[in-house]
C-alpha cells in the first residue's frame, strides 16, 4: 500500500500549520465567517445543525491497521467514540469544537491521512473499487491511478474555487463497484491491443437532476491521463454555471453546451497542457504501482472453512452473503457489514474500529478497505481464517449476514445530523431492516439494494437504488418519494418515481406491499427484485402501492 | 485606494501607476481565455476577482501564460490571503486588494504563503 514521501510529509505538514493559523486568525475575527468558510471547507470542515463536522478523506477506501486505530483513537479523544463512514469513502465526526480540529489534523497526519478537498467547491476524495486489488475480474489494480489523481488533485492552485463540487472515481474491471457513471468524471482502466489506457466519461451525478456520465475518450493513453484531466476541469471551471448552483455541476455544463462542444473544448485544452507533463508523473506513477503490488497469498487447506460451513448454520449464512471471489484460490473478499438491523447504516464505534483494524492485520495483509454502500472490506482473507473471523466479529456485533440484501441500506445522515435535510433518513432505514428482520423475509427477498436520501442532494444515491427513498418537506410534513429499478452498476439506470409520496409513519408499510408484489410476481425465486421489475415494469408495484386509485381506475373502466 | 501585495508584501507604490490606459489590459472574470487578443502587447493585465469564491480568474491566467503571454498579470479584487500561494502558482504576478481589505488581513498574513514555489504537487509532477 501507499507510503507518503518525504514531500507528501513535508506538504501536509506546513498545510495543518496554515490551518491552525486561519482557525486562529477565525477565532481573533480577522477571518470573517463568509472568508473562513471556504478555507474550512478545503480542509474538510462543515457546519452542521448541531456542531461542526470533520469529514476525513480514506483515499480509494484503502486504509492500513494502523491508520484504523488512528481513526478509533480520534473518535474517543476528540469526538463521542464513534464515526460514520459515507458513500464517498469518506469518514464523518459529527461533534468536535473549532479549537480542536488542528490538533484532530495533526494526529491524522500522524498515521498519512488528511481532511484536505473533503468538502467545498474542489476535486473532492478520489474514490475506487473497494474490491481493488482482490477481484477476479479487474484488467488492473485502480488504486494507484487513484492515488495520482490524488497528488494531482491536492491543492491544485486552478481549481480551489470551482463553479462546484467535483468528483472522482476509477473502476479496474467492467463491473463498476464504484458508480463511475454517476461521478463528475469516470475512470475506468482498460486494455486495448496489449496496451493499457482508459476510459474517461464525464457529466454524471445524481442530486436533483441526475444524469448518467458520457465517454470523453473512448480509450485514453496511459500517459495522457493528467493533462486530460486537467483540461476537463480547466474547460468547466470557464463553462461552469456561476449564477445558479443548482445548475453549476458538470453534469449540467456538459448537458446544457452538449457533449460534442465539450469534447472540443476539452481536446483544445489538452493539445495546450500534454507538452507541460513530460514524464515524471510516469515515474511516479510506476514507484506508485510497486508500492501496490498484491501480497504473498499462501497455499493452504480450506479444510476448516469446509467444516465451519457445514457445521455451523450461522456461519454458513454470514458467509454466503457476505463473502464474494477472490483472485487467489483458497481465498475470499469478505465484506463486514455496518448495517446490523436497527443500527445506523455505516457507524462504526472505536471498539469496533480497533476490532476491525486486528483482524485486517491478522488476516487479510494489513488491508482494509471503506466501500460507497458503508460496510468495511476486509480484502484478502484466507479461507481457513473465516472461522476464527466470524467469531471475533461476532464478539462485536459486526457479523451481520446481510450483504446485499434488504437491510443493506445506503443512507445519508439526513435530519438527524444535515443542516440541508428535508427529512429523517436514519430511523427509516432502521425501521425497513428491522421490519423485515422480524418478517424474516430477508433472505427469501434475495439480492436487493435500497437507497435512502433526506434531501434532493442525493447523497444516499436514491436515484441508482433498486428502491430509491427521497425524503422532501412537504408543508412541514415528512414526504418519502419512492423510486423503482434504478441501478448503480454498468448497467446505470435511473429510478422511475411511482407516484405521490408516503408519510414518515407509512414509508415501511409502502416498502412492504412493494416486496409482497415482487414476490408473488417473480417467476422464480433466482429472478432477483431488478429482473422482476425490468420484466414487468412498474405496473403491478404501483398497482400494490396505490390499491385504492387502481380500483378507481377499474371501476370508471 | 488599493494596495499591491508581491512575495515581499505590501508595496509601498504601485510601479504600474505610470501606465498609460492603452498600455493596460483589464480581463472581467466572464472572459474566456482563449479568445483573448494579446496582439497589443499590453504592458499589463490585469484579472478581475469579484469574490474570493470565484475561481474563473485561475484559469484564465493559466491559458494566457500558455498562450503565451509573459508581461505582468495582475490579479485583482477580492482575493484573499489564502489564496496568494494559488494566485503565484497560476502565472500572476502581485495582487491587488482594497484597503479595507488589507486593514483585516495585514501583510503577515500575506508574507506567510510568500513560500508558494515550495509544497508544489504540481511543479513536483510536471517535472519542473
Amino acid at each position: 500500500m501507499y507510503t507518503y514521501s518525504e514531500f507528501d510529509k513535508a506538504f501536509l505538514a506546513e498545510r495543518n500549520a496554515q490551518f491552525r493559523a486561519q482557525v486562529e486568525r477565525r477565532i481573533d475575527g480577522s477571518l470573517t465567517e463568509e472568508e473562513f468558510k471556504p478555507l474550512r471547507l478545503m480542509n474538510g470542515l462543515y457546519l452542521q445543525l448541531h456542531a461542526y463536522m470533520l469529514r476525513v478523506a480514506i483515499p480509494y477506501g484503502t486504509l492500513r491497521s494502523a491508520q484504523m486505530r488512528q481513526l478509533a483513537l480520534i473518535a474517543e479523544k476528540w469526538d463521542k467514540g464513534y464515526g460514520h463512514f459515507t458513500t464517498r469513502q469518506n469518514i464523518q465526526y459529527n461533534w468536535p469544537t473549532l479549537r480542536d480540529v488542528p490538533d484532530m489534523l495533526d494526529a491524522l497526519s500522524e498515521v498519512e491521512m488528511h481532511a484536505i478537498q473533503t468538502s467545498g467547491n474542489t476535486i473532492r476524495n478520489v474514490t475506487a473499487d473497494h474490491f481493488a486489488g482482490a477481484a477476479a475480474d479487474e484488467v488492473g489494480d485502480p488504486r494507484p491511478v487513484a492515488e495520482l489523481l490524488r497528488q494531482w488533485s491536492t491543492d491544485h492552485p486552478e481549481f480551489q474555487f470551482l463553479p462546484r463540487k467535483f468528483k472522482f472515481a476509477v473502476i479496474g474491471a467492467e463491473a463498476d463497484r464504484a458508480v463511475i457513471r454517476a461521478h463528475d468524471i469516470g475512470i475506468q482502466l482498460v486494455e486495448k491491443n496489449g496496451k493499457r489506457g482508459y476510459r474517461v466519461l464525464v457529466g454524471g451525478g445524481l442530486g436533483r437532476t441526475p444524469m448518467i456520465g458520457k465517454v470523453i475518450r473512448d480509450f485514453l493513453p496511459e500517459e495522457d491521463l493528467l493533462p486530460f484531466s486537467e483540461a476537463i476541469v480547466s474547460t468547466y471551471n470557464i463553462l461552469g454555471r456561476r449564477d445558479n448552483k443548482y445548475k453549476a455541476r458538470i453534469k449540467i455544463t456538459v448537458h446544457e453546451n452538449g457533449i460534442e462542444t465539450y469534447k472540443e473544448l476539452t481536446e483544445a485544452r489538452f493539445a495546450e497542457l500534454r507538452p507541460e507533463f513530460e514524464g515524471v508523473d510516469q515515474q511516479i506513477l510506476a514507484n506508485i504501482k510497486s508500492q501496490f503490488a498484491a501480497p504473498a497469498f499462501r497455499n493452504a487447506t480450506t479444510e476448516a472453512y469446509d467444516a465451519a460451513y457445514y457445521s455451523d448454520p450461522v456461519f454458513r449464512a454470514w458467509a454466503d452473503t457476505n463473502l464474494s471471489a477472490h483472485k487467489a484460490e483458497g481465498y475470499a473478499i469478505v465484506t463486514i457489514s455496518l448495517k446490523k438491523h436497527g443500527e445506523t447504516p455505516g457507524d462504526a464505534t472505536a471498539d469496533q474500529m480497533r476490532l476491525m483494524a486486528d483482524l485486517g492485520e491478522k488476516y487479510s495483509h494489513d488491508d482494509i478497505r471503506i466501500s460507497h454502500e458503508q460496510n468495511v472490506i476486509l480484502p484478502h482473507v484466507h479461507k481457513s481464517d473465516l472461522p476464527a473471523l466470524h467469531a471475533a466479529l461476532k464478539t462485536q456485533g459486526l457479523a451481520t449476514a446481510n450483504i446485499g440484501l434488504i437491510s443493506d441500506i445506503i443512507a445519508c445522515p439526513g435530519m438527524d445530523y444535515c443542516a440541508l435535510a428535508t427529512a429523517r433518513s436514519i430511523p427509516v432505514a432502521q425501521e425497513i431492516a428491522q421490519r423485515f428482520d422480524a418478517l424474516k423475509m430477508e433472505h427469501e427477498i434475495g439480492p436487493l439494494k435500497i437507497k435512502i436520501s433526506g434531501c434532493i442532494n442525493a447523497c444516499g444515491h436514491h436515484h441508482v437504488g433498486h428502491i430509491g427513498i427521497l425524503g422532501l418537506d412537504r408543508a412541514g410534513v415528512e414526504n418519502y418519494q419512492i423510486t423503482l429499478g434504478g441501478d448503480g452498476t454498468e448497467e446505470a439506470t435511473i429510478g422511475q418515481r411511482t407516484g405521490p409520496g408516503f408519510s414518515y409513519e407509512e414509508i415501511t408499510n409502502a416498502i412492504e406491499r412493494i416486496i409482497k408484489a415482487y414476490l408473488a410476481h417473480r417467476d422464480s425465486a433466482d429472478e432477483t427484485f431488478l429482473e422482476t421489475y425490468r420484466r414487468l415494469g412498474a405496473d403491478p408495484f404501483k398497482a400494490a402501492l396505490y390499491p385504492d386509485k387502481a380500483e378507481g381506475k377499474s371501476n370508471a373502466a | 485606494m488599493s494596495v499591491i501585495v508581491t512575495d515581499a508584501g505590501f508595496a509601498a507604490t504601485d510601479w504600474a501607476a505610470d501606465l498609460d490606459a492603452a498600455e493596460i489590459l483589464t480581463l472581467p472574470s466572464d472572459t474566456k481565455p482563449q479568445d483573448v487578443d494579446l496582439s497589443g502587447a499590453p504592458k499589463l493585465v490585469r484579472v478581475e476577482f469579484p469574490s474570493s469564491a470565484d475561481g474563473r480568474g485561475f484559469t484564465i491566467a493559466r491559458v494566457l501564460r500558455d498562450h503565451g503571454y509573459t508581461g505582468k498579470l495582475r490579479a485583482t479584487g477580492h482575493v484573499i490571503a489564502d489564496q496568494y500561494a494559488m494566485a503565484r502558482r497560476c502565472g500572476f504576478d502581485d495582487v491587488e486588494i482594497s484597503d479595507d481589505l488589507a486593514a483585516r488581513q495585514p501583510e503577515d498574513q500575506w508574507k506567510f504563503r510568500a513560500n508558494w514555489q515550495q509544497n508544489d504537487y504540481q511543479s513536483r509532477l510536471r517535472g519542473a
